[in-house]
């Protein structure tokens, strides 16, 4: 399956967020530049567990290229990287923080990802904070709520299609390059 | 360029699905003939084994043909995904295997298929599930079925042979009440027809050997799921499963959960996987559906209306007649016409042994070919009484709903007028 500029039906099935709400925060094209242009990604949350589907999700993204930073307060490291405890206390610039917290402490995160000067931000899915989501809108970061980053990189790159999953994607162009 | 379209169902009939490949740009879904895929490297190997990767390890499993297939039905249904399967029997044991545990409670429709019915009452016993057998139309049945145990109500949209049409709306509404799954069988309608997760249906299954095949030449079948069900409370589905480390299939992917569930545990243990080959034939179908089906339904209607006025029939069981006591329903559901199955009960003369007549009247048709199965571009014909069901005694076959002067035809897309033809000349000779 396909890259880039291809013609996509908007998926709008098992989303808790109305229409207009999907319009802004799971907009086709905000998470294609999110996926294509992000190289480093801070994970709020990623656990320890290899069961959890953080760390599946974190698994998937470093094996498709990402630099994944785990950011728990309770961890040494995790899939091999360092843990930070915050945002505020990683050296490197980042592109994407990824929240897999509670809908009800992500407001602070997403201040700390402002402050931090990070690109996007993305609230995994289940997770929705309408003022949290918007807060990171209003400071012009890429924001995206209720999906699932592997599920959806799965849905560009091909993987989703693997699994008889419906992508809503429909292209009768040749595909130039994987991502 | 514009990046958001919702495509119409006969884009996504010949499209959706397979994008051109980087390699080759095949035009045509290529068959992917291979039982097993090249690792990158170990580290690879062990995340796709650990479901951490998407991504192709064994045929029984997935594989790329079958993922078109898989991916264009999905489209089709309006359905989060899909899982192809051997046949449509197995499409069925599949859902059944996946969601049951030892002492759950199915509450079934009366009106199924046989084949179902057999595989229900005698295989899933065997799995210690319990079965109760309502009759379809009656809503308060169904609602007196249901105990707290019944893990799924499961009915044919349209019933074989018979022509019952259920009620989806209702029955889904009954079945969300009670926090379980309304599995639809849509064999006959197709997504063309009519979509039962529109309706509020979770899963949907098929025989693809029928009408979506369409040429009678590959077995198939195929589990979808809406990915709107709430999992949460279904301890098959939400609990640890030992078979992956105790991985939470409904925490970990979510609306994919119930698909992922079918595909890496029931689909890789029973091996009731579909075949590139036959992956390939049925996609070929798939790309006219619509105007196959179109057709198909053009003609049955013709000819229901044409036997409902021959005086050597007693009746006639087609929901696009007036006369059917689901007509109303069809109307709503399947407004682009009632399928192209239908069955007809030829005229008892007094003295005369019925069974004999229909054997007759079979044997004389020319166009129509005599065997079992159902959605065929050629029409065919079976009379139970003396094939399917002939063990069965008069009393017994009525029991089924099937009685002794029930003929069952699935009307195919040839000239219709030669179709009427070959009916009344074979009317002629009895």
């Amino acid at each position: 399956m396909g890259s880039g500029s291809s013609f996509s039906n908007s998926i709008t099935l098992n989303s808790s967020l109305n229409p207009q709400q999907q319009a802004i925060y799971q907009n086709p094209e905000i998470i294609q530049k999110i996926i294509y242009h992000s190289r480093t990604i801070a994970m709020v949350g990623l656990s320890t567990e290899r069961q959890k589907a953080s760390y599946f999700v974190a698994t998937y993204l470093r094996s498709a290229g990402y630099r994944i930073i785990p950011v728990n307060p309770r961890a040494e490291t995790i899939l091999g990287e360092k843990c930070y405890p915050n945002l505020a206390s990683i050296p490197d610039p980042i592109d994407l923080v990824d929240i897999f917290r509670p809908a009800k402490d992500c407001l602070p995160i997403v201040q700390e990802a402002i402050a931090s000067k990070a690109k996007a931000v993305w609230l995994q899915l289940k997770i929705v904070n309408d003022e949290a989501a918007e807060l990171a809108r209003q400071a012009g970061l890429l924001t995206v709520m209720d999906l699932c980053v592997k599920m959806e990189h799965g849905r560009y790159s091909g993987g989703l299609h693997e699994a008889g999953m419906n992508t809503g994607i429909l292209s009768a162009k040749r595909v130039h390059r994987f991502i | 360029m514009k990046t958001e379209r919702d495509f119409g169902f006969e884009t996504k009939m010949v499209h959706a699905g397979h994008i051109p490949d980087t390699q080759h740009g095949a035009r045509a879904v290529p068959i992917y003939q291979t039982s097993s895929y090249v690792f990158y490297d170990a580290d690879h190997a062990a995340e796709l084994f650990d479901l951490k990767q998407y991504g192709h390890i064994y045929s029984r499993i997935s594989n790329p043909t079958v993922a078109v297939f898989e991916e264009r039905m999905a489209a089709l249904e309006g359905a989060t995904g899909a899982v192809a399967t051997s046949s449509g029997m197995a499409a069925q044991l599949a859902v059944f295997m996946t969601l049951f545990e030892p002492g759950d409670e199915l509450v079934a429709s009366s009106h199924l298929y046989g084949g179902s019915i057999t595989q229900i009452t005698h295989t899933l016993k065997k799995l210690g599930v319990a079965i109760t057998y309502v009759d379809p139309t009656d809503i308060e049945a169904w609602q007196r079925a249901i105990t707290p145990k019944t893990r799924a109500l499961y009915a044919e949209l349209i019933g074989n042979p018979r022509g019952s049409i259920l009620d989806i709306e209702t029955v889904a509404a009954l079945a969300a009440h009670h926090h379980i799954p309304l599995i639809i069988d849509n064999t006959i309608a197709t997504p063309y027809l009519c979509r039962p997760m529109d309706f509020g249906a979770t899963i949907t299954v098929y025989s693809a050997t029928k009408f979506i095949g369409g040429h009678g030449n590959s077995l198939g079948g195929l589990v979808l799921e809406s990915g709107k069900f709430d999992y949460s409370g279904f301890p098959a589905i939400a609990d640890p499963s030992p078979k992956y480390h105790n991985l939470r299939f409904y925490d970990t992917f979510g609306h994919y959960g119930f698909l992922m569930k079918v595909r890496v545990e029931t689909l890789r243990d029973t091996g009731c996987s579909l075949s590139p080959m036959n992956a390939f034939l049925l996609l070929q179908g798939v790309e006219t559906l619509s105007l196959r089906l179109d057709r198909h339904v053009d003609n049955a209607l013709k000819i229901a209306r044409f036997l409902e006025a021959h005086p050597k029939v007693a009746w006639v069981a087609y929901a696009g007649l007036p006369s059917h006591p689901q007509h109303e329903l069809a109307k709503k559901y399947l407004p682009k016409g009632a399928g192209a199955v239908l069955s007809f009960g030829l005229k008892e003369k007094p003295g005369e042994d019925v069974r004999q007549t229909g054997k007759q009247f079979i044997e004389q048709l020319k166009l129509f070919s005599h065997l079992a199965n159902i959605g065929d571009v050629r029409s065919l014909v079976i009379h139970p009484g003396s094939t399917t069901h002939q063990q069965l005694t008069d009393e017994e076959l009525r029991d089924c709903g099937v009685g002794p002067e029930l003929i069952r035809l699935s009307i195919g897309i040839e000239n219709l007028e030669d179709l009427l033809w070959d009916l009344d000349q074979a009317f002629q000779t009895l």
